[in-house]
């Protein structure tokens, strides 16, 4: 019964997968699907390295400085980063002292409780604060941007596919629309073309725009290459900043289990020795 | 229980003579995975994924029990709370990384530790109530591991749990009512998220349960082996401790390196981008995909884009992807052949390899987007799936013509006859 | 052909029939390949168990600044400190000098108010607002709150009394009010912790 129930049902789905494909494949070839009209415009992200990359990956930390430099006062006024404490800025090889400094002089002041009135009111951060965020609510981000809320940046590098490369890319990939885009792809108003984006145009405008731009004190010369490969690095320490810690542990869990997993193969070769000889003896 | 030469527990010290007497877990323990327990001795190394798939149960549930304890199932707060895991608590990114591929590792121990189960016909008598309890446990994991993808409450999280749940949708009258009694709500919100949280915390332990009963339902006829012949007599087997124990040892030793590579230096590669951004219910993400270990199974649902009479081609794709699963529940009942091992069936051998060709086609379909030619590649690999099952093992258990088998394990392992006994 | 039953059964792992040093050197493999997966059981424990430590958001609120400049003498506030209560009091002359006339050695925890203050800042004293019998929340600190029979502290639960330089006078606790470590900054802020 079970048999003869099965090949019933089984002949229904095998049987109307292979008409669909048919039925597919006829329409597929009559009326082929017509790709979408960016898809010859679009570019995939350009070969870039940083020194986080890869399982030896460390941070470069004097470029993680410039980096937030970067981010400080070019991003930081529209891009949140609403995940990263003042604190850990520590980790970027700032002091004590520098940390307080920074959070206290920070453009936003954190939205607090005035401890006299009880009214909403702001304070200067402390080390311990998150970064606060530029716009109050969604809302009033979206309505200072065109309509589009610029997205928060603290884990930007892993939330985009392609990740750093693709984030290094945008920064560097504004362009001129090419004269023989369609029309359909066409920047309209209050967009730019960018070939790394998705659909080609997005609401921001090309951010880091001249040379010198940002004023580095460690010498490196700030082209506009050098700052976006910066903040990108920054950003890659925002998301991901157990990155060293995630790679040394590695490297030390690793090394002990390929020794323990050698001595437990040793182990199990000599446990069936025996077995192994009498096969062979017989054979 | 066991062969009548399995080797008796003699507890050496009187603690565990006492023991022995009031509750005898040492025994318990000696009969069912130590030298008390007659194990084939041919077992080849695609006998490792059972106990690999265990432990990494355990793996699972310690590093799981360790995340519950930091993070917050509440809409508002779950996406940042599991970012305070791993930014902030104390190796916290180690347990997240660790639970989020440990699932993925879960599954290719289930995934293999299955295809050794239908090549060598570990599903016939008289072990399908053993096969049975493990379809069992893989649904299980299939619930457990998607409510666990919704908790971080990601993009893909949101929309997983949006378009899972729509599948019920597609049941005639009473869909509607089942998503929203599924969710609470009539969009994944605090109730769903509350309530997967709640049963992604019980399962495993539901799991675990039904692991004790595959493993009793497999010592009552022992282990099968790549012979498919039944064990004979004492010089057939070896004793579970010290030989398997080690044989597991190595192997776990061997599957935890694959793993620490992936945890430690590729942790997001099997995950998706679109969940490191937080769940937004205005905006779809371009492309949604499940995580890997169900792609075949989607890929059946999307290979269904033709109505067939009345019925929808949604209701048909859901009704496929249930059914492909539910299908394993028969197959001890499908496939009739005496003959269990594939080694001795040369036609369901070549039939059982194109299964193979056809899940990993599957595979690849599920997690590529919805267009040609993988919509219709996974509709060939699905014909081929279904027509395996349900038509090409009844049938051919019928016409094949089986290979001579060996008299025993010790003749298929020598090469020699067996001789008598002196 | 006994080997063929006997075979299996005489399969010993410490392996027999390979002289004595065969013995040993076996031996020796699977003592280290157990001793080496226990040892990692072990390591795996520490961090099984140090996440449950302090996270570092949590350390780093472990010091708090407070403005003390609108605390007249007489007053006290109770701010929070490592989510725990801190009360800090302006003492008056009087209360110093109540508390400076009690002789150090007779009391149950021996501490003069020079001790428990810092440098000519005596009449600011800081203390934890915690009850060192069984942590409550001693009373005394907010305005019009029972002070004890000693013009300090009073805890309800069990009934200490402590004194104007929060030491235990009367009652189960059994040692002074703890005063946090702590730093003037300026002449109006205080840096506990």
């Amino acid at each position: 019964m079970v048999r003869f129930f099965g090949i019933l049902v089984g002949l229904f789905f095998t049987g109307w997968l292979l008409v669909s494909f048919v039925l597919g494949a006829k329409e597929f070839i009559t009326n082929p699907p017509e790709k979408a009209v960016y898809y010859d415009y679009h570019l995939d992200p350009k070969e870039v390295s940083f020194a986080s990359d890869g399982p030896l990956g460390k941070f470069d930390r004097q470029q993680l400085q410039r980096g937030f430099q970067v981010y400080k006062e070019v991003c930081a006024a529209c891009h949140s980063l609403r995940l990263v404490a003042f604190r850990n800025l520590a980790e970027l090889g700032y002091n004590e002292d520098e940390v307080k400094a920074i959070a206290a002089n920070w453009i936003i002041e954190t939205p607090d409780i005035d401890p006299a009135t009880g009214e909403m009111s702001t304070r200067p951060s402390l080390p311990a604060d998150k970064f606060p965020m530029p716009f109050a609510n969604d809302v009033a981000a979206a309505a200072a941007n065109n309509n589009a809320i610029p997205p928060d940046l603290s884990l930007i590098t892993k939330a985009r596919t392609g990740g750093a490369p693709y984030i290094y890319s945008l920064l560097t990939g504004y362009q001129e629309a090419p004269g023989d885009l369609p029309d359909a792809a066409k920047p309209g108003p209050g967009l730019h073309y960018n070939p790394y984006f998705a659909n080609l145009n997005l609401a921001m405008a090309q951010p880091i725009i001249a040379d010198d731009q940002v004023a580095y004190s460690d010498g490196t010369s700030a082209t506009i290459d050098q700052m976006s490969k910066d903040v990108t690095a920054f950003l890659v320490w925002t998301a991901e900043p157990k990155l060293e810690e995630r790679n040394q542990t590695g490297w030390a869990v690793i090394a002990f289990l390929i020794i323990a997993t050698i001595l437990a193969f040793m182990s199990y070769k000599s446990i069936w020795a025996d077995v192994k000889a009498e096969k062979k003896k017989k054979a | 229980m066991s062969f009548p030469w399995a080797k008796e527990y003699t507890p050496t010290t009187a603690f565990g003579q006492w023991m022995d007497e009031k509750l005898p877990i040492g025994r318990l323990v000696y009969n069912s995975l130590g030298a008390g327990y007659p194990t084939p001795r041919n077992l080849n190394y695609m006998w490792n994924f059972g106990s690999l798939a265990g432990i990494f149960l355990v793996v699972q549930i310690v590093t799981g029990i360790i995340l519950a304890m930091h993070y917050a199932a509440n809409a508002d707060i779950a996406f940042d709370s599991v970012e305070h895991i791993m930014r902030d608590v104390n190796g916290g990114w180690m347990f997240r990384y660790a639970h989020a591929n440990g699932a993925s590792f879960f599954f290719i121990a289930i995934y293999l530790h299955i295809a050794r189960g239908l090549y060598y016909g570990s599903y016939k008598a008289p072990r399908e109530m053993l096969w049975l309890l493990g379809v069992v446990i893989y649904l299980l994991a299939m619930a457990t591991a998607f409510m666990g993808y919704v908790l971080p409450w990601g993009q893909m999280s949101f929309w997983g749990a949006k378009v899972i749940t729509g599948l019920f949708e597609a049941i005639p009258l009473v869909g509607k009512p089942i998503q929203e009694l599924l969710l609470g709500g009539f969009a994944p919100d605090n109730a769903a998220l509350n309530r997967f949280f709640s049963l992604h915390y019980l399962l495993p332990f539901v799991m675990a349960g039904v692991i004790i009963m595959h493993i009793w339902a497999l010592h009552i006829p022992g282990s099968n082996n790549p012979t498919g012949v039944d064990v004979k007599g004492k010089q057939d087997t070896v004793p579970f401790h010290p030989f398997y124990t080690a044989k597991d040892g190595w192997a776990l030793g061997l599957f935890l390196i694959f793993f620490c590579l992936m945890m430690f230096f590729l942790p997001n590669a099997l995950g998706h981008a679109d969940n490191y951004i937080p769940a937004n219910p205005l905006s779809t993400p371009a492309h949604i995909v499940p995580e890997w270990y169900f792609w075949p199974w989607y890929a059946i649902l999307r290979a269904f884009t033709f109505d067939f009479l009345f019925i929808p081609a949604k209701l048909l794709g859901v009704v496929a992807m249930f059914s492909a699963i539910l299908v394993w529940f028969f197959l001890p009942w499908l496939d009739t052949s005496p003959v269990r091992s594939g080694t001795y069936r040369p036609k369901m051998r070549v039939a059982f390899w194109i299964l193979i060709v056809a899940t990993i086609i599957l595979f690849i379909c599920g997690g590529a987007p919805a267009e040609e030619p993988y919509v219709m590649l996974s509709q060939v690999a699905g014909a081929y799936y279904f027509a395996y099952f349900l038509i090409i093992l009844p049938l051919l258990s019928r016409i094949e013509k089986p290979l001579p088998l060996p008299n025993s394990i010790t003749e298929a392992v020598t090469g020699k006859p067996l001789e008598k006994a002196s | 052909m006994a080997t063929v039953d006997t075979g299996v059964e005489t399969m010993d792992p410490s392996g027999s029939g390979d002289g004595e040093d065969g013995v040993r050197r076996r031996d020796f493999i699977h003592i280290a390949a157990v001793s080496f997966a226990g040892a990692g059981a072990v390591a795996t424990v520490f961090p099984l168990v140090n996440q449950m430590n302090p996270s570092a958001d949590v350390l780093a609120l472990a010091s708090t600044e407070v403005d003390i400049s609108a605390i007249e003498p007489g007053q006290a506030i109770k701010t929070s400190w490592r989510k725990q209560p801190v009360f800090i009091r302006n003492l008056t002359e009087a209360e110093i000098a109540d508390a400076n006339s009690v002789s150090v050695d007779e009391l149950r925890d021996p501490e003069s108010l020079a001790d428990r203050t810092s440098d000519g800042k005596e009449n600011w004293l800081i203390t934890l607002g915690v009850c060192t019998h069984l942590g409550c929340v001693p009373l005394g600190a907010a305005q019009g709150e029972v002070k004890g029979e000693y013009g300090g502290y009073f805890c309800p639960c069990h009934g200490s009394h402590y004194d104007t330089a929060a030491r235990i006078r009367k009652g189960p606790a059994p040692t002074n009010l703890e005063v946090p470590e702590h730093e003037f900054l300026t002449d109006t802020v205080v840096k506990i912790g």
